[in-house]
Order: structure tokens, then C-alpha cells, then sequence
């Protein structure tokens, strides 16, 4: 397989160093490939800048961050005007519609995707953000199947949220779906 | 080896091989990049019948696992930088009354409180020169998660088998990533338990009285025997004395007990140094950057070998000078300005084969970074 390099940026709260554990969780305990999941973050605990990046290959990974991403998700406007002339060119940049503006261009396929309006929307806040977009990463870039993604997360979370989570997770992989179906 | 996968940060495997180890007790003062050991051995500690206690301070941290080790129990704390600047005073009265611990120092950027949550490999020379007085000292590294169990596995070992503290160097890169580990079945890796003395309750024993293979037992303090613990130096009964032949054989048998032993406790990995003409010599994170950037560029015959340590203190030397001997240039890659060069230059034979790779400003060196610095040694320009 290619070695697939992953940025996740975003806010400090959003959740999305989870979302990046979970996606190289599911393809190291549930498809036995290896992965590599690191995290910068600033001193504060919510509302910094915060990235996550992730290495998955079926090779052994030895520096462990990445320099230019296959796949960069962008959950806010800083993240996004920080971090998108590093994607690779041809590769995925994955943004909020409500929370990032693209206004720059790129040599990269885009999917600019409903994740906060649609999770608010169907579960009333936006906690399952995270999730949601994690569901899209796979069902875009095809890295891990469904089942693997639905135990590492039904693994991560209490009962009382395992089925929120997965609802968000499944809303996610819709989304991803029907924007790769489309031509991207 | 078939024992469970687990997809964990660096600082979890830590706590599971040192539970695996037979670890007991752990006090400690949490701080960024070390919090997550603190956490994880406040759920897992319990557990398992062992205790937690999150002390006031760094200070009050390693006395109190120096304590608890005195009563037979083995006993870890965990820190970074500032925590083990603190920790230095009493890492010496570790050293000099022979309790074994382990310390581990999640490094992060310094001096003082420095980058919390950025790499760094500042305080290699803290480890070795810290604390005061003359002194030998074991501490080791590691830069993969199944490397970290077993070198932590290895630290309760040496701990117990030397009576002395073992200090885990290792840093914010491979502390808080995650990657898969296989934590061995019982029994896969060894352990040491503690020698402790067969004198029975009501007869004397003399806690610095040495077995006629130069080891101490022990006996679990506040058990059966009455002794004497103390800084100062002293005698076979563990009572002060300054007569100048108890001095001398004491600070000779604090040094030599590790260094007549370096052999015991040195661990490294070498990758593709038989025909090397550049080795570089890397540890912790920056094996990472370096082994990568070695294989890569082996796929395109360059020659490039590894020599990763694992065992910093007391610096493995001869294997150094072994490994390095063909070699045109030496690059030691580390994130620091230059502490384990320094080491490398005493060690090899035409030293002005030497040269540093490094990033001091709270990143991880990058292979592109030592590439780079290759290419510019090797008059390629960049």
C-alpha cells in the first residue's frame, strides 16, 4: 500500500487529536497494519491551535510526523490558512463549510463537507463533530473499513455516549460517500 | 511473542512495563510531557494492590519511592525537567545509601520551564553530572514503544541487580505518541527480584556488609532489623564515619559497582554499519529521524549505517569506538546543542571525524534536516 501521511488541525476542544487516535487505533488493532499517531499542541487545553498527525503504512514508520499530507483535515479559518500549502499535490483537503472559507488555491482534490450543520442539526449540539468527520476521512480515503472504525470507537466511549458516537460516525461515512460518489 | 496488542503512548507502555517489572509503588507530582505515567498509575496501581500517592513536590516524590523501596517494595517516579532538577539532591542519597528506583524524565525543552510540550534531549549531562559529589550513574533510552518496555523492564533490573537508581531518559516524542506494542507474556522477559539477606530476625545484620560476590542484601526496612540509613558516608553497619579507609573504599565501590559492569548494561541497535562509510549515532526520538533517513537512503546504495544507544550512562565507549572504526564521518544526531558528542569524541579513535546534527528550537529533527547536514559534509551543497 502507499503510506498514507494524515494532518488533523483544528482547536484546542474540538476533539480531533481523538479523531485521529481513533482512525490510526482502528487500523493497528483491527486491521494490522501500523500506524503512528502524534499530537502538537500549545499549553493551554482548549482553544489553541491543535494538530494531530498520522502515519499509516504497512511498513514499519519511523519519523513520526508529517511534512506534507495526503490527507489534511482543517476544522478552523487559522488551521486552514496555516496548514493548506503543506498537502501534497493530488492529495485530500477536508474542510467544514461552516467553520473554514477556502479561499486559496491548491493542487488538491477538496471536500468541503457539512459536518457541524448536519451534526447539530440531527443531535441537537456538536459534540459528535469529531466523529462525524472521522467517518468521512475513511469513507474517503477507504484506510480502514467500517467495522474496524465502529469498534474502535464503540471501544473509546461509555455507554451513555456509544450511540451517539457511532449515529455521528455513520452520518460521517454518509457524507464521505456521497461526496466521493460525486466527482471530486 | 503473543501477547496483547495495544495501541498506546509511549508514557502508557512506561506504566505497563513497569507494572510487568513488578512494580509496587509510584509517588509523583505530575507535569507535561510525564502526566499521563502519574495518571495511569493512579488507575492502575490499585488495581493491583500497589499504592499511588501524588505528593506535594518533585522533592518529596523520589524521597518518598526511596522510602518505600527501603521497605522492599520497587518503586518508580516520573517527571520532566524542572521535576528533575528538583529530584537531583535526593537522587545522590539514593546513590549513596544503595536503594534501588527508577526516575523517569520525559524531556521537554529547557532550561527551566522551558517548552512543556515540545521534544528535547536537554538533560543527558543532568542525568550523568546532576546531582553533587563524585558518582556513577545508569540511565537509559529508547525510541520505539517495544523498546521502551523492554529498556523500562530492563531499568527495574539493573535497579535491583546493582542496588542503585536507574534513571529513563526518554522525551515529549516518544512519550506522548502512540504506536502498536506487544506487551510480553509473564515470564518472556526476565525479572530480578531483590537479594535479600537469609540473617535471621534477633541476629545483627550489617546492611553495608558485602556477600564474598560484592553484593549487598537487603532487609525490608521496618521489618525484622534495626539498621542505619544515611547520607553521610559510612560504615558496614550504615553509622557515619570519616576514617579515610571507609571514605576511599566506598566511593570506589559506588563507581566501580556500575562501571566495572558497563558491559552488563549497555544496549544499542546497529542497522547497516558493515560497509558504512557515514554512521550516525542517535537515541530517543532522534533514532527515529535517523533510522528512517538511513533506510531510505540504503534503497538508493548510499552508505549509511545507525548505531542507536540505548544505554547512555555509563556511556558505552568501546562499543562506540567498535562500531564507528571504518567510518568516514560520524553524525551525531541529537536535540541538543552537542551532549552526547562530546561522549563520542572521547570514545572513537581521529575524533575530528565527528560531527553534530541537531534542532534545538522544540522540534523534532526532521530526516530531511540530517540529509541536509549530510550533504553539506560530503561537499554535495544543499
Amino acid at each position: 500500500m502507499e503510506k498514507c501521511r494524515l494532518v488533523f488541525s483544528g482547536s484546542g476542544g474540538q476533539g480531533i487529536i481523538t479523531a485521529a487516535i481513533l482512525l490510526a487505533e482502528a487500523a493497528v488493532l483491527h486491521e494490522g497494519l501500523n500506524a503512528v499517531q502524534s499530537q502538537s499542541y500549545g499549553a493551554q487545553a482548549r482553544g489553541g491551535a491543535a494538530r494531530s498527525d498520522v502515519i499509516i503504512w504497512d511498513k514499519p514508520v519511523y519519523y513520526p510526523k508529517v511534512v506534507q499530507p495526503n490527507v489534511l483535515v482543517c476544522l478552523t479559518q487559522t488551521a486552514y490558512n496555516k496548514y493548506h500549502p503543506t498537502i501534497r499535490p493530488g492529495g485530500l483537503l477536508i474542510t467544514d463549510t461552516a467553520l473554514v472559507k477556502v479561499d486559496k488555491s491548491a493542487e488538491a482534490r477538496l471536500a468541503q463537507l457539512a459536518f457541524q450543520d448536519q451534526v447539530k442539526q440531527e443531535m441537537g449540539n456538536t459534540r459528535g463533530l469529531n466523529i462525524c468527520v472521522l467517518g468521512a476521512v475513511a469513507a474517503l480515503t477507504q484506510i480502514v473499513s467500517t467495522p474496524s472504525l465502529e469498534s474502535a470507537v464503540a471501544g473509546r466511549f461509555d455507554e451513555r455516549f456509544r450511540e451517539a458516537n457511532l449515529k455521528a460516525l455513520h452520518m460521517g461515512i454518509a457524507l464521505g460517500s456521497q461526496r466521493s460518489s460525486a466527482s471530486v | 511473542m503473543q501477547g496483547k496488542v495495544k495501541f498506546i503512548q509511549g508514557n502508557e507502555v512506561c506504566v505497563e512495563a513497569a507494572l510487568y517489572a513488578g512494580l509496587e509503588f509510584f509517588a509523583g507530582y505530575p507535569i507535561t510531557p510525564s502526566t499521563e505515567i502519574a495518571e495511569a498509575m493512579s488507575a492502575r496501581l490499585p488495581q493491583i494492590g500497589g499504592r499511588f500517592l501524588q505528593m506535594e513536590d518533585e522533592i518529596s516524590s523520589i524521597c518518598a519511592i526511596i522510602g518505600a523501596s527501603l521497605t522492599g517494595r520497587k518503586a518508580m517516579t516520573a517527571t520532566s525537567g524542572p521535576g528533575f532538577s528538583l529530584m537531583q539532591e535526593a537522587l545522590g542519597y539514593a546513590v549513596m545509601t544503595e536503594i534501588p528506583c527508577v526516575i523517569v524524565d520525559v524531556q521537554r525543552g529547557g532550561p527551566s520551564t522551558g517548552l512543556p510540550t515540545h521534544v528535547g534531549q536537554g538533560d543527558v549531562n543532568q542525568a550523568r553530572y546532576g546531582t553533587h559529589g563524585d558518582h556513577a550513574i545508569v540511565a537509559l533510552t529508547a525510541s520505539n514503544h517495544q523498546d521502551m518496555f523492554a529498556i523500562t523492564v530492563e531499568a527495574f533490573n539493573i535497579a535491583e541487580t546493582f542496588r542503585t537508581p536507574v534513571i529513563l531518559l526518554f522525551d515529549e516524542v516518544t512519550g506522548h505518541m502512540r504506536e502498536k506494542v506487544v506487551i510480553p507474556e509473564k515470564g518472556e522477559i526476565s525479572l530480578v527480584e531483590r537479594l535479600r539477606t537469609s540473617v535471621e530476625s534477633g541476629v545483627d545484620y550489617h546492611p553495608y556488609l558485602p556477600r564474598e560476590d560484592g553484593r549487598l542484601p537487603m532487609s525490608d526496612f521496618g521489618g525484622v532489623h534495626r539498621y542505619n540509613v544515611t547520607g553521610l558516608y559510612h560504615d558496614m553497619w550504615g553509622f557515619p564515619s570519616d576514617d579515610p579507609k571507609i571514605v576511599y573504599g566506598l566511593i570506589r565501590h559506588l563507581m566501580d559497582k556500575i562501571q566495572n559492569y558497563t558491559g552488563n548494561m549497555t544496549f544499542f541497535r546497529q542497522d547497516h554499519i558493515e560497509d558504512a562509510h557515514t554512521v550516525l549515532v542517535s537515541y530517543g526520538a532522534a533514532a527515529r529521524s535517523a533510522r528512517h533517513l538511513v533506510e531510505n537512503r540504503r534503497k538508493r546504495g548510499e552508505r549509511l549505517g545507525l548505531l542507536e544507544l540505548q544505554t547512555l550512562w555509563p556511556f558505552p565507549g568501546d562499543v562506540v569506538r567498535k562500531v564507528c572504526k571504518n567510518a568516514d564521518y560520524i553524525v551525531v544526531v541529537e536535540l541538543n546543542t552537542g551532549q552526547v558528542i562530546r561522549e563520542v569524541k572521547l570514545a572513537v579513535d581521529r575524533p575530528e571525524r565527528v560531527y553534530l546534527a541537531n534542532r534545538i528550537d522544540g522540534q523534532l529533527i526532521s530526516p530531511t534536516d540530517i540529509q541536509n547536514i549530510l550533504r553539506l559534509l560530503h561537499g554535495k551543497g544543499v
